[in-house]
Parts: structure tokens; sequence; C-alpha cells
């Protein structure tokens, strides 16, 4: 009786919606052996094989970094586009908690999971990546602090909020757990929580973008300004919604359930705003600094450029119309794109437009590629163990 | 609905704020940094180098580093560029004939790799745990291994792609110049100079270092003049040559607002591999950035405040529902 009566208090669900209980988040169920599983078992194997050769013979073993490389995609897709695409959580948080669209709450859930992976991962890539990882704890001794680094804000930063996310996501597994006290206790300080992680990725976010400027003249003028934080919060934002788009399409094909459309539309429209945004920034930014001649030079930066600039403007085109934005597939497109062309921008700015000097290539090796492709597999085996059997996805009549 | 519109165009207006604030000169930016009075670095006038590579080798013995092979025989140390293990290296640069030493066209030229010990370095305003750290003194720019995360912003940052990695190890440290700080109190100086057997790397205070750059940089080409050896300042080891025919530009005088180490040449400075900087440290705008942002925290306790409220307000809104639902 007394469980039946708590599980109505749904403290995480939407007030304006009157079928509260039916979309309430439950598990999945449902087996955890499956192909999928298994394959994602086997890359995450090689991935631990290539790390522990990596940890007893140095970087160098495993990887192409070099003198003029020092950042491969352990940093730049792990870590930067990683935790950009960890976005989803902290961008519908925001438009739940922050401008009260109670009615994107069955959202909250999922996109915090996939954000929870993201930025753990993320956080577990650095460890990998740093060359002298057992000194990482200087990062949280103040006798060691630089506040003037970059690096040192996105650091403590990302920390933080990794720890902010797990308790923001505790109540799915207070639930499952049946840790009802708790969760009510919780519930009460949550709101600082929710603001906390807010207000994180919006620092380090930008700050991501920041730590291009001390680079200097080494990054081409395309991808070197000084509105860096402004460009890299902007994107991260609109990743993390274009994220959310993508997981819904994948998750209600992958688990056969209806497709959120209802609320992926008027989400996507929000995307939208924010794009709109970024892209007069962008543009603004290139004709102010006189930079835009780069984009017209016969060279990969320019072609990047325009790759990348491509997959930001084709949404507007794609699902511009409010009629358009009711298309699955037409979202899922733009989804897709805008996940890429965020991923381009930091790609770009970090490793396409990087130049350091003659005579200096990277291209990563093949086991820095089954690093990041093992990480990828440990966030997809995660969020499959998680929704099959903590409550996450919202409830539906028909799950399987 | 009202004040959910407030808060949207509160919002934009903080994102509106944080634009303006770092795309106008805010209040607290900072200026590029000047050097330390007692600034000390080295000057290097590639046109009395010989290409002997004695600094090289000194570097290597001065900083118990493994040589580093690129010939098949592994008889020499032959490193191709600085590294890891490697701190100085010479780099020829050659045109045509490479009849003439000095010239553009149909000549060659040698230039010296090191540090800079820039006056306001990169490396250091990147380095999260205070790893590289600039002498309040000399102004020499050290490295701390123990401190040191191994994040490798510190390479990533300098525009003279100075500090490098050790790959090789999976205790890797950073390798750089630190104007070999740790032979000062045996009363010993940086060993590329003490070996030098032309003079082309001069050890000294940059403020004097600057003085005889100028000095040079003043001679009619041709004219016989005393260039001094090892420590300007130090016992008299000077030698009188004929002076070359200069570039008037002391590199180093004015680059991201001057570093330690100058530089004379009679080829181009791009051309023999250092890059066109302007006066302004990347550096200062980073920390311009950093600081207007990230200043004393007030900024991100501020949206704090606002978000807090916002979502004490809205988690409230739900609990409240729940209350409800149970009755
Ligand atoms: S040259 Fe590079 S390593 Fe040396 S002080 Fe300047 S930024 Fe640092
Ligand atoms: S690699 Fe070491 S010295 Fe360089 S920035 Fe990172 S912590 Fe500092
Ligand atoms: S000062 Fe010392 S460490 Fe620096 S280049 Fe000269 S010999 Fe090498």
């Amino acid at each position: 009786m007394r469980k039946a009566r708590n599980t109505r208090i749904e403290i995480m669900t939407n007030p304006s919606q009157a079928s509260v209980a039916s979309h309430a988040p439950a598990p999945l169920g449902g087996s955890l052996i499956t192909p999928t599983t298994l394959i994602c078992g086997v890359l995450i194997a090689i991935m631990l094989a290539v790390l522990a050769v990596r940890f007893f013979l140095g970087l160098g073993a495993v990887t192409n970094l070099n003198d003029g490389y020092p950042w491969g995609i352990w940093v730049v897709v792990d870590v930067i586009i990683g935790s950009a695409f960890a976005c989803g959580g902290f961008s519908v948080a925001m438009l739940v908690y922050i401008f009260n669209r109670g009615e994107y709450h069955p959202l909250v859930r999922p996109a915090l999971l996939a954000s929870l992976f993201g930025y753990t991962l993320a956080g577990a890539g650095v460890i990998f990546d740093l060359g002298r990882w057992w000194n990482f704890w200087h990062i949280f001794s103040p006798s060691y602090w630089n506040p003037n680094s970059v690096m040192f804000e996105v650091a403590v930063c990302i920390s933080l909020y990794i720890i902010v996310m797990w308790i923001e996501f505790s109540p799915a597994f207070l639930e499952q757990f049946g840790k009802y006290e708790v969760k009510k206790k919780l519930n009460k300080m949550l709101y600082i929580f929710v603001a906390l992680g807010t207000v994180l990725p919006m620092m380090h976010q930008s700050s991501l973008g920041t730590l291009l400027v001390v680079m200097g003249v080494q990054i081409n003028p395309l991808w070197a300004t000084p509105l860096e934080p402004l460009l890299y919060l902007l994107t991260a934002i609109t990743m993390g919604y274009a994220v959310v788009l993508f997981e819904s399409c994948v998750a209600s094909t992958g688990y056969r359930r209806k497709l959120e459309t209802r609320l992926l539309t008027p989400m996507a429209k929000v995307m939208l705003g924010f794009l709109v945004a970024y892209l007069l920034v962008r543009i603004g930014d290139l004709v102010v600094r006189g930079a835009l001649p780069h984009a017209f030079q016969a060279s990969l930066e320019a072609l990047m450029f325009w790759i990348e600039t491509a997959c930001f403007a084709a949404p507007l085109l794609l699902i511009g119309s409010e009629a358009n934005r009711r298309n699955p597939a037409r979202l899922f497109l733009a989804g897709m794109l805008l996940m890429l062309g965020g991923a381009l921008l930091r790609l770009n700015g970090f490793l396409i437009g990087y130049e350091t000097g003659d005579g200096f290539h990277y291209f990563p090796a093949l086991p820095e590629l089954l690093v990041t492709v093992g990480m990828f597999s440990v966030e997809v085996l995660g969020y499959i163990i998680i929704t099959r059997r903590f409550p996450v996805l919202p409830r539906e009549a028909t799950t399987h | 609905m009202s004040s959910r519109r407030d808060f949207i165009k509160g919002f934009f207006a903080s994102g509106t704020a944080l634009a303006a604030g770092v795309a106008s000169e805010p209040a607290c930016a900072r200026e590029t940094k000047k050097l330390a009075p007692g600034a000390m670095g080295l000057l290097y006038d590639a046109t009395l180098c010989v290409g002997c590579k004695a600094c090289v080798s000194a570097c290597k013995q001065a900083n118990d580093n493994p040589p580093e092979f690129s010939t098949v025989d592994q008889l020499w140390d032959t490193p191709l560029d600085t590294s890891g293990h490697t701190f100085n290296l010479i780099k020829m640069y050659r045109n045509g004939t490479m009849e003439v030493k000095d010239q553009e066209l149909d000549g060659y030229a040698f230039m010296k790799t090191s540090c800079m010990h820039c006056g306001d370095p990169s490396c250091v305003s990147a380095c999260p745990v205070s790893a590289m750290a600039k002498d309040p003194v000399t102004g020499v720019v050290g490295y701390d291994p123990e401190k040191c995360i191994g994040c490798r912003y510190c390479v990533a940052a300098c525009p003279f792609g100075i500090p490098k990695y050790q790959y090789d190890s999976p205790t890797g440290k950073i390798g750089k110049c630190e104007l070999c700080r740790h032979r000062y109190k045996d009363g010993r100086y940086s060993a590329c100079a003490e070996v030098c057997p032309t003079g082309a790397t001069l050890f000294g205070k940059t403020s004097e270092l600057l003085i005889e750059a100028r000095r040079r940089l003043a001679l009619k080409p041709g004219q016989r003049t005393k260039f001094p050896r090892g420590k300007l300042g130090g016992p008299d080891q000077s030698y009188e040559a004929p002076a070359s025919k200069y570039l008037q530009h002391v590199y180093g005088e004015k680059e991201y607002g001057g570093t330690q180490v100058l530089k004379l040449s009679a080829v181009n400075f791009q051309k023999v591999g250092m890059p066109d900087l302007p006066e302004n440290a990347a550096a200062a705008l980073s920390e311009t950035i950093q600081h207007t942002l990230y200043g004393n925290l007030i900024m991100p306790f501020a949206v704090l405040g606002v978000m807090a409220f916002a979502a004490k307000r809205n988690v409230k809104d739900d609990d409240a529902q729940g209350e409800k639902h149970e009755d």
C-alpha cells in the first residue's frame, strides 16, 4: 500500500499534464544479452587491451601523437566533442526547470542518462590521455592551482559537473531500490543541483572554446576568435537538443516504441532558435575580423569550413517549417547534421586548423581509434543496461 | 507565462553581456606583461653561427639527455627537431646552389631552436597546475615534473613549438630548455653559450643583450668590431671580426611583448623558422577572457543565482503537484 502510494509522488514529473502516471519513467525490462550488447562487450575488451599497452609502454606505443600534434582524437573527439554530445541533459533540463516548460519532462531522464555517460567517459578519457595521470589530483589541490589557465577552469568544472549529474540522476536509482524517503529529501535540495547542472556546463562548454585562444597564431583565422566561448556555448546547447532528437529516434527504433514527436517537434523549434543565434554570431564574427577570405582559398581548411557551415545551415531548410518539423525522418537528419556540424567546428579548430610548423602530420593510429570506438561502446552498453533495468524512459503501453 | 518570457529574455541578455564582455575591451583587460628588470636570456646571432652544433651536444650533456638517431648507422646524435629529449637544435636554411652564407637566394643560414623564455609565456598561462612557471627574478621559464599532469596544453600553446612530451615512456615528462637554471648555483650558465666558439650564442641579462644587439645592427656591413663570447659581462673572451649585413630586426624585442632570448639574422626570420608574432601576447587575451567570465566567480554566481531561483520554483511546482496527487 505504502509503496503504491509513494510511486504516485512523481516529483520529477510534469505538473501541467493530466496523464502524469502513464508517462512516468519505468524500466524497460528485457534481456541484456543481445547482438548489440555482445558486440559492445568485444569492442570494450579490445579497448582495455590497447589501454593496457598504453599504460605500460607510454602514449607513443598506441597513438600517432607527435611533437607537432600533442592532442589527438582522445582529447578532441572523446573529450571535447564527446562532452558537447553529452549536453542533452543540460539543454533539456534547462528547458524544463529554468524556462519552466514542464511538457518536456519525459525527455529529461533519458537525456540526463546519456549526458551522465558522455561526461563520465569524457572524464575517464582524460585520464587515458594524461601523460602524468598519477598527478591528476593536483587539479583539486589549491597549492597547484593556476586560475589563469583555461585548462584549469575546464578540468575543475567538468569534474564538478560529473558529480552534480550523478546526484541529479540519482532519483532513478533511488526509485528502483525503493529508497523513497531519501528521494524525497533529495528532491527538496534538487533545485540546487539542477541550477548547478545548468551553470557548470555553460562554464566549461564555453571554456572549451577559449582553450584555443592561447594557441594564438597557430589557429587558422577561420576558427581563431575571442568570441570562441560564445560559439562553443551556443553550439553545445544546439548539439544537446540535436542529440536528444537523435537518441529519441534511435531509442524508438531500437526498442520499437512510438516516437514522441509531440515533444520533439516544439523542441526542434527551440533548437533552431539557438542555431540561428549561433549562425548570426559566427558569420558576423568572420566578417568583422576580416577572416572570410580564408574561406575562399584552395585549402583543406576552407573545404572543411564549408562542410561545417553546410551542416549548420542545412537544418534550417530541412526543418524550417512547422510541417517539416513533424516529419521524424527530417528531425533525425537535422539532428545528425547539427551533431556533425558541432563536431566539425571542434575538430576543425583543434586539429584541421591547427598549424604548428612544417613537417608535422597527424592521423589517428588504429589502436587510438579502437579506444574511441570502445568508449562509444561503453556508452551504448551502459545506456541499454540502465534503460532496461532502471526507470528512465517514459512508460508506454506497448513497451517490450 | 510572462515570467517564462522574462527568463528567456534574461538568458539572452546574459548571452549578449557575455558577447559584449568578450568582444569589447573589458575593464579587467590584462596588458601583455613586460620583462622583469633582472631577466636573463641569450642573444643568438645567426651571422656568427658556423653550424658546428657544439651547443647541441653541450645541451644534451648539461641536461642528461640521451642521443636521438635519424641515420641508419646510429653513430651520432642526429635529432631532426627538438623533442622531449632534445632541448636545443641548430637548423639550416638552404636555397638553390647554397653558395653564400646568410643569403636568402642561392644561400644558406643557421637558426637556433630553443625556448625563447617569453616575457608573457603562453605555456605558463596554459598550465593548469603551475608546473610551468616563470622565475620572478630571472624570468626563466622552468618546468616541474613533480607538479605536471601531462596534459600537454603547454605543448599546444607555445607558438615556437618548444615544450615537447616524451611519448616513448609510460612516465614521460615535458622536455624544454630551462636556460640551464640548474647550473647557476655552481657559477655556471647556459651550456650552449659556454661552449659556443664564435659567440653566436651569448648569455647575459636581456636588457644588456638588447643593447649589444642594437650595437651590431648599427654597424656597417664589413666594419670590424669586437664580438664577446660566453657570458656578456663575464671574463673577456672577445675577438675581432667584420660585421655582417643584418636585417634591421631584433627578433624577440617586440614579439608577444618581448622574449628574453633575442635573435639576429641576415635572412628573413619566417624563412628560418621563426613565426611572425604580434606585439600582444596570446596569453594576455586568453586571460582577459578567462577573468572577464570568471573573475572572482562573480558571473558564475550571478547566473547560478538566477538559475537556482528559477529551478527552485519549477522543481517545487512538481513537488506540490506530487503532494496533490497523493490526497
Ligand atoms: S618559447 Fe614556448 S616554452 Fe618557451 S617560454 Fe615561450 S611559450 Fe613557453
Ligand atoms: S603538460 Fe604539464 S607542464 Fe604542460 S601544461 Fe600540462 S601540466 Fe602544465
Ligand atoms: S640554455 Fe641550456 S638547456 Fe637551454 S638550449 Fe642552452 S644548453 Fe640547452
